[in-house]
């Protein structure tokens, strides 16, 4: 693939440019997956660690099933929500820092 | 004459009109968009014009296929609580997708997976591989379609054999696809989602509202600690199980203390069978110290599968190109996100209603089994409100029908994309024209349908969900760490990609082979005397129950090894990293605005200019 500007001297081109790109997007990634890994990984241990307690009655579920079954769905959606916000912010900021 | 009628006669008129308009519309929708698919560029990408609705909504009905529909509800019966893992990991792996994979992947423009990872590294040896995998991945999730419609099929018209329903919807899904392309099947696929959605809401809320609701139909569960209440004290009236009634269960049910809690029977299968070929004096202590360890290093495995799968379905990645650009493919993405979530509410609720109330079915197997409780369910309330149950049960049929149709339709696509456009248009006939491209479609889709069709007839004996996982499991080993690995990290060269993709991948569908074989040597129909020859295989896991549980899930050192292989091999030929990489890397990461954008794939290159 050739480069739709042949001038590679320019700020877009520049080494630092990509790499503070690729560097904010991907620490802002990294977060996000951890904060997912955590609670998603965690699950697992406290059931196999805390057993009596993850069987505590919630409203008739069990407090394990009410984690996995119901709750898991809107705690991803607030992660990707906010993913979202924040990934386009970081775009829009890099737009700007290149045209000023 | 006769012969009609005595067919017809076992149909429920209610069951057979709903599955029937739902056919029929898909049919009538395909031939519509049909002629506005005209170009090449139609066919593979639907012109990249999909807004970000419309994707959301044919990317969820394309997801959302039998194993969703119907096999999570019947695992969920028949393994309880450890089965939970399948529908929240199934829309939680999409995360993955966004935060990782969607935007860089939709900026680099290319058509499909294979044609990413030859522009990635310059190689058109590349595309050859990741071709290969685009059809294993592609063959192993539509088995499980197939058998969806297999079994649906006979379910709706008791006596007709397995292989029809197969045969009849690989028809006319074939024909769909054909006749329409990438933008033939959108429209299809986006109201095929919402279709699934109230198939699977309208019937849950009814029953629930009948038989009690889900927290209390978990609630007359016993979970750990707890004992029966006295057969005469019913519970408080403010508890949320009262009033809920149970039919006794069969003996092939799993106790309920195993059934709600974790480390249950799909997790500890493996150490179950390892303890019943023991003397019986040493079963107790080796389950107690080998048990629960053993099925947490399962449900972990379990987890990074689904989770990594999701992130690497080739199905799936190929839909993110059909958005306009890279802000597009993310916003797309998290509104997947919410549609599947709210979705995989339901099916567990099918599940555990089941056990309570239809636990005869624990005693079948196959499609008579589990795997049909979403189907059988809703006749429940015939008792009472009587044609209400057939309507209901009429409107689960046609989401079902919904959820294999869109998935190998979705399916069908992916794998002719990559006949057509990366083996025809790429590789063996570079200089075709467009209007020959489109052909070579049209072939290459009537060609896939056929072989999907005659697998799906040698699968009767597996479960839906299981053979999902294990597309999952292959995908999450070849796929995912290879665009992970190649849009973050720029010392990538294309020996250390294949390696680490073949190697994973080959490792993850070998161990899935091998556990189809042991699985299928016991079945008791003909399959069992087909795969008899490897009944030894189950005699050496009973042995090694935790060999057993890694080949049956293969993720939790597939992936590992994938990516160690491809950062050690892309080390050690660091000579070989493509020499415009950072232009490749600022294509993948620059946003739009900076008109950096430049398709990988050009509609006027292929001749087709609009």
């Amino acid at each position: 693939m050739s480069s739709p500007t042949p001038n590679h001297d320019d700020v877009v081109h520049s080494e630092p440019f990509l790499r503070s790109l690729m560097r904010r997007q991907l620490a802002l990634s990294i977060a996000c997956a951890a904060t997912f890994l955590v609670a998603l990984l965690g699950l697992p241990l406290l059931n196999y660690f805390a057993p009596a307690f993850m069987a505590t009655r919630v409203a008739g579920f069990t407090l394990s099933w009410l984690i996995l079954g119901v709750l898991f769905f809107p705690f991803v959606w607030i992660i990707s929500y906010v993913f979202i916000k924040r990934s386009l912010r970081l775009e829009e900021a890099e737009v700007q820092q290149l045209r000023r | 004459m006769n012969l009609t009628l005595a067919f017809f006669g076992g149909v429920d008129p209610w069951i057979f009109t709903f599955s029937f308009i739902t056919v029929a519309v898909t049919l009538w929708m395909g031939f519509r968009s049909a002629k506005t698919s005209k170009t090449a560029s139609d066919f593979f990408v639907a012109g990249r014009s999909v807004s970000v609705g419309w994707n959301a909504s044919a990317i969820s009905g394309e997801y959302l296929s039998a194993a969703s529909f119907m096999g999570v509800a019947g695992m969920v019966m028949s393994s309880g609580y450890d089965a939970l893992w399948y529908p929240v990991c199934y829309a939680c792996g999409y995360l993955f997708l966004l935060l990782f994979i969607a935007g860089p992947l939709r900026r680099f423009g290319a058509y499909t997976i294979p044609d990413f990872a030859e522009g990635r590294f310059d190689s058109p040896m590349f595309r050859k591989i990741a071709v290969c995998f685009v059809l294993f991945i592609g063959f192993f999730y539509t088995m499980p379609q197939m058998k969806g419609a297999g079994v649906t099929l006979a379910y709706i018209f008791p006596g007709l054999p397995y292989w029809v329903g197969v045969v009849l919807v690989g028809a006319v899904i074939t024909l769909n696809v054909a006749l329409g392309g990438m933008k033939g099947i959108t429209l299809v696929q986006a109201v095929q989602y919402w279709i699934k959605l109230f198939a699977i809401t309208v019937p849950v809320f009814v029953l629930m509202a009948v038989v009690g609701f889900y927290n209390g139909q978990i609630g007359a569960n016993l979970a750990l600690g707890e004992t029966a209440p006295a057969a005469t004290a019913a519970p408080a009236s403010g508890h949320p199980s009262a009033g809920i009634e149970r039919k006794p269960l069969v003996a092939k049910a799993p106790v309920d203390t195993a059934w709600i809690a974790p480390f249950g029977p799909l997790t500890t299968k493996a150490v179950n069978a390892a303890a019943a070929a023991l003397p019986a004096e040493q079963r107790a202590p080796f389950l107690a110290e080998h048990q629960k360890p053993y099925s947490l290093v399962y449900t972990y495995s379990l987890i990074i599968a689904l989770v990594c799968g999701t992130a690497g379905l080739p199905h799936i990645l190929v839909r993110f190109y059909t958005n306009p650009d890279g802000v597009a493919a993310k916003k797309t993405t998290m509104w997947v996100m919410i549609l599947i979530g709210v979705f995989y509410v339901f099916p567990p609720v099918f599940g555990v209603i089941g056990r309570n109330l239809m636990p005869e079915l624990y005693s079948g197997v196959g499609a008579k089994g589990t795997d049909k409780v979403v189907l059988e369910l809703p006749t429940l309330i015939s008792a009472k409100y009587g044609v209400v149950g057939s309507i209901l049960s009429g409107i689960t049929c046609a989401g079902a029908f919904a959820a294999f149709m869109s998935t190998f339709s979705g399916l069908l696509v992916s794998m002719t994309g990559a006949l057509a456009h990366d083996v025809y248009g790429r590789m063996l006939r570079p200089k075709s024209s467009s209007a020959e491209r489109m052909v070579a479609f049209k072939i290459s889709a009537i060609l896939i349908g056929g072989v999907a069709v005659t697998l799906g007839c040698f699968v009767e004996p597996l479960e839906i969900n299981f053979m999902v996982g294990q597309a999952f499991a292959i995908a999450a080993a070849s796929y995912f760490p290879l665009l992970f690995m190649s849009v973050w990290w720029r010392g990538m060269t294309m020996k250390g990609a294949a390696t680490g993709m073949l190697t994973g991948g080959l490792c993850a569908l070998g161990a899935a082979a091998l556990t189809n074989l042991g699985t299928l040597a016991l079945d008791k129909g003909p399959m069992g005397k087909i795969f008899a020859s490897f009944a030894p295989l189950n005699n050496f896991w009973a042995e090694h129950p935790l060999l057993r549980i890694l080949c049956e899930q293969p993720a939790i050192w597939s992936v590992p090894l994938a990516i160690t292989l491809m950062i050690v091999v892309s080390k050690a030929t660091s000579s070989q990293v493509p020499a415009d990489i950072r232009m490749k890397m600022l294509v993948l990461h620059a946003p739009e605005k900076l008109g950096l954008k430049q398709e990988y794939i050009q509609d006027h290159q292929a001749g087709a200019g609009h």
